[in-house]
């Protein structure tokens, strides 16, 4: 007994000292944008980009290999349509919680990509004060799940919803954080602040039953929505939303009611 | 065999002593302390010619005592409800073994794990003053185990079998009895299967056959004079039950039930006994909705409880005391879960837990003290103090409640008194008792931590509360009896004020789980609810062959704010004619029940009309060398009534004409 104690404390022990932290733990490439100095890495937590909300780490390293640890990165990705072009919203990039290399963002992406009609990302970053630009496609996939809304409200302005959390719903009251975006143009998005989103779980498949102690998500300091979201079971759920400003007028989405299954916006969970 | 005979007409009890009296004054069912306890015979030594029908199921057995409502949800697995209260407000052991039901919807109560073969009687104690299992409010149930005793050596066995026409029910089984001075040993078998049985009107009612498998051994070892172990094993498998009465089959329920007993006698002058016994059970209850065609979306809900405890009870006697005491306790963790299938392709399963790993602790101390204080008058005084707590152990179920009772603790701790007088008075013809009692009972797991339980009678789904109180009880009960050679009556009432009743009301602010269901009920405590039994026994010795008897009880149930509480007995009467004469039998017997007045609709009751149901029965005792075979056969609901009572769920209509067989040939 004695023994194999000590041999798990000696074990133990080694890890703790001779781990590096690897700041891309948990997270998979998706895609290298280059230019001729430096290779742009973009990561995800499932490998690929998808319609809705996509949080985003980045590392860019120079032609040894060496990363980059103190640079300022901006980005921009736009839609090639066949007839427009148009943006999405997207954060600010910073560096990761802990990391020296790693930076992270987030974008939202309303669409998917095709052959046709795809997304580019243009990514600017500092190198001793200099300016430099890589440009290249990426692959957006549409995600299983609606997770994403894209419309315009009755105040004629359009809007972009997206959900970011629970990634991981558990049969319990969850967190649920949300970003609202507003478009000022086909190639600005700012967020929307003082709005209120209503949230309606609801279980088409088990004859359309909600859930009770829901909260609506207000907006926090860090521009986010934060409500509450209870999921009696696992399956799939519909969050039937509605958009309501300020005066609490209501933009977009409809109560549910027997005759009326879904409102027009929603996202959608399954686990 | 005249003794066996009065239980056989219909709702007879008996008090266990009673069999040890001369025939004559068989009647008499009252000894001292006694008053407040029923005792249902069931298989005395072997299945006897004394019952109506001596392979009957321990439902039907159990349904004939005064205190008892067997709550009918299909042929099998009734649920006792004592005293008018559902079997969580009562304790409900086998030998004193606690045992958990695994089913949320009370498809599996604790009597449905066992066989009358396993069985030689049912000790029913109304009210909280009860001798052992704990905490309760509306009284205990003890099942005790048929077993032989060290002896000659010896071996006694039968072979039974029966067969019932109307839902094509057979029976067959086997008895083993074998005992020497140092060793005993009961082993039986017993199997059932049955059909679709015909209502009245011969309806076919579906869902409704069911098989049946029980198995238990009994063996004891003597250590030396005052000493000896007993050991104890049932093993009950019952498959492809209906429930015509619900929405649900079930595939499977299983009980493993297993027990080591040591027991001393003769410690000290003032020490007669002391008794200690281990136990543990496994119950595993599967349900099934396959043989459904039509059910709004596919689901399984399987459940589970285990329960391991202990108990050791002293007994003994110091001058004009009698005196008991009981240390007992247990643990028990009960789980069920439910996954929905989706209707929609491709869609993942619907996966909740509906008892969320509930685990329960409960240890108590209770003493009892008979005191004779003349030749008349005695008392019995009892108190009792158990400590539960209950801990949800499942993180997920848990976090499910949490939806519910966001601020809930994960553990829970109540401590549950009772504590019981009372005074008898005795003479030769005439007995009085009255008794007062008070007692406290924790919520159910299901009343604690229930989640979207549905409830098929009154269509609503169910949420426990953990934040309930203790349910609390207040009972007064009296008897007076009176008896003289052929003749004993038997006036008996209770009465119960609970405070903090337990019970559900619907919530309207949250949505339904089940599809079709009409709301959502959440347990929530009534200030009181108070509830009134009465029966009255009879019988009378018309001639030597002739024997006489009747029965009337009516109970009454009210709670503050929802009136009549539900599934409450009407006026219900029986009478039945004897005739005996050597090894002959016949018997004839006509039950019945008022009109039901008092019903409640939001627990989807409905009012019922009045019934009369007749049975006839005949039976012969065949005596070839050692070996007697016993034919007993009869019509049950012989005019084919097409009838439902009070104690049928959803109104689910009882069973038809039923012509039955019941053979034992016992060696």
């Amino acid at each position: 007994m004695l023994v194999a104690a000590l041999l798990i404390f000696i074990s133990c022990k080694k890890e703790n000292t001779l781990t590096p932290v690897n700041e891309l733990d948990g997270l998979q490439l998706v895609t290298t944008i280059s230019n001729d100095k430096h290779k742009i890495s973009l990561y995800t937590a499932s490998g690929k980009f998808q319609t809705g909300y996509n949080a985003i780490f980045i590392q860019i390293k120079n032609t040894e290999g060496t990363p980059l640890t103190n640079t300022t990165i901006s980005w921009k990705p736009t839609m090639h349509m066949m007839s427009m072009s148009h943006s999405c919203p997207y954060s600010s990039i910073a560096k990761k919680e802990n990391a020296q290399s790693v930076y992270t963002g987030y974008v939202v992406f309303q669409m998917a990509g095709s052959e046709m009609e795809y997304w580019e990302i243009e990514i600017d970053y500092t190198v001793d004060g200099i300016v430099n630009t890589a440009k290249g496609k990426i692959q957006v996939a549409a995600a299983s799940k609606r997770v994403v809304e894209s419309f315009q409200g009755s105040d004629s302005k359009r809007y972009v919803m997206a959900l970011v959390e629970p990634a991981i719903p558990r049969v319990a009251v969850n967190d649920i954080k949300v970003v609202l975006y507003r478009m000022e143009s086909m190639m600005n998005f700012v967020t929307a602040d003082n709005y209120t989103i209503k949230i309606d779980p609801r279980m088409p498949g088990m004859g359309n039953h909600g859930s009770p102690n829901n909260v609506n998500l207000t907006q926090g300091t860090d521009k986010m929505y934060y409500g509450k979201l209870s999921l009696t079971m696992t399956g799939f759920w519909k969050i039937n939303l509605q958009l309501a400003d300020a005066s609490q007028n209501i933009l977009k989405g409809e109560p549910v009611t027997d005759v009326h299954e879904a409102s027009s916006i929603f996202f959608e969970l399954e686990f | 065999m005249i003794r066996y005979i009065i239980a056989g007409m219909l709702c007879v009890l008996y008090s266990e002593l009673a069999f040890s009296q001369s025939e004559s004054s068989g009647f008499n069912d009252s000894t001292n302390g006694k008053q407040l306890e029923e005792v249902v015979i069931i298989s005395p030594r072997l299945p006897s010619d004394g019952v109506t029908k001596p392979l009957s199921s321990l439902d039907n057995f159990l349904a004939k005592a005064n205190a008892v409502n067997m709550i009918r949800r299909g042929t099998y697995a009734w649920e006792p409800y004592i005293n008018g209260m559902a079997s969580e407000r009562s304790v409900i052991t086998i030998d004193g073994m606690r045992i958990y039901a695994a089913c949320t919807d009370k498809m599996d109560p604790v009597t449905s794990y066992v066989e009358i073969t396993n069985l030689a009687r049912a000790n029913v104690h109304s009210g909280p003053s009860g001798p052992s299992g704990g905490a309760t409010i509306a009284g205990s149930l003890d099942l005790v185990r048929k077993k032989s005793f060290f002896g000659e050596k010896n071996l006694k066995g039968s072979v039974f079998s029966g067969f019932e026409s109307n839902n094509l029910q057979k029976i067959a089984g086997t008895a083993l009895s074998f005992s020497q001075p140092k060793f005993f040993a009961d082993i039986d078998f017993t199997w059932r299967n049955a059909k679709n049985y015909k209502a009245g009107n011969g309806n076919e009612i579906l869902y409704s056959g069911f098989t049946k498998y029980n198995m238990s051994v009994i063996t004891g070892f003597k250590i030396n004079e005052h000493e000896h172990i007993e050991t104890s094993v049932i093993y009950d498998q019952a498959v492809d039950v209906g429930y015509p009465a619900l929405p649900m089959d079930v595939s499977l329920a299983r009980a493993v039930i297993a027990s080591v007993e040591y027991i001393r006698h003769h410690i000290s002058p003032t020490i007669a006994q002391w008794k200690t016994k281990f136990y543990y059970n496994d119950v595993k209850h599967v349900m099934d909705d396959s043989k459904r065609p039509i059910v709004p979306i596919r689901m399984d809900m399987p459940g589970w409880s285990k329960t391991i405890g202990f108990y050791s009870i002293v007994q003994g006697d110091i001058g004009k005391h009698n005196w008991k005491a009981n240390l007992s306790g247990h643990h028990n963790s009960s789980l069920a879960e439910m996954t929905m299938h989706s209707n929609t392709p491709g869609e993942m399963d619907m996966f909740m837990l509906t008892w969320p790993g509930v685990h329960t602790n409960y240890a108590d101390i209770f003493a009892e003290d008979k005191y004779t204080l003349s030749k008349h008058w005695n008392s019995t005084f009892s108190a009792g103090i158990g400590v539960h707590n209950n801990v949800v152990s499942n993180q997920l179920g848990l976090e499910s409640l949490k939806i519910f009772y966001a601020g809930m603790d994960k553990s829970k701790t109540r401590l549950l008194k009772r504590a019981a007088a009372s005074l008898q008075y005795e003479n030769k013809h005439w007995n009085y008792s009255i008794g007062i009692a008070y007692g406290e009972r924790a919520p159910s797991v299901s009343e604690g931590f229930g989640f979207y339980l549905f409830n098929s009678f009154d269509r609503y789904d169910y949420i426990g509360n953990p934040e309930m109180k203790n349910e609390k009880s207040a009972t007064l009960n009296g008897t007076v009896s009176y008896s003289r050679s052929g003749f004993s009556a038997k006036l008996s009432g209770s009465y119960f004020y609970i405070s903090d009743y337990i019970i559900g009301k619907p919530d309207s602010s949250l949505s339904v789980m089940t599809i079709g269901a009409a709301g959502v009920k959440v347990y929530r405590q009534l200030n009181y609810a108070s509830i009134y039994n009465s029966s009255i026994d009879l019988n009378y010795r018309v001639s030597e062959n002739w024997l006489w008897s009747g029965k009337l009880s009516y109970r009454r149930g009210i709670g503050a704010d929802v009136g009549d509480l539900p599934l409450m007995q009407p006026l219900t009467y029986s009478t039945g004619l004897l005739y005996s004469l050597h090894r002959f039998t016949a018997d004839l017997s006509v039950d019945g029940s008022a009109r039901q007045t008092k019903y409640n609709p939001e627990f989807g009751e409905s009012n019922l009309p009045d019934c009369v149901v007749m049975n006839i029965a005949a039976s012969y005792r065949f005596n070839i060398k050692q070996h007697t075979l016993l034919l007993k056969t009869g019509v049950e609901n012989v005019l084919d009534k097409n009838y439902t009572s009070f104690a049928d769920w959803n109104r689910l209509p009882r069973m038809g004409r039923n012509i039955f067989v019941n053979l034992v040939w016992s060696f």
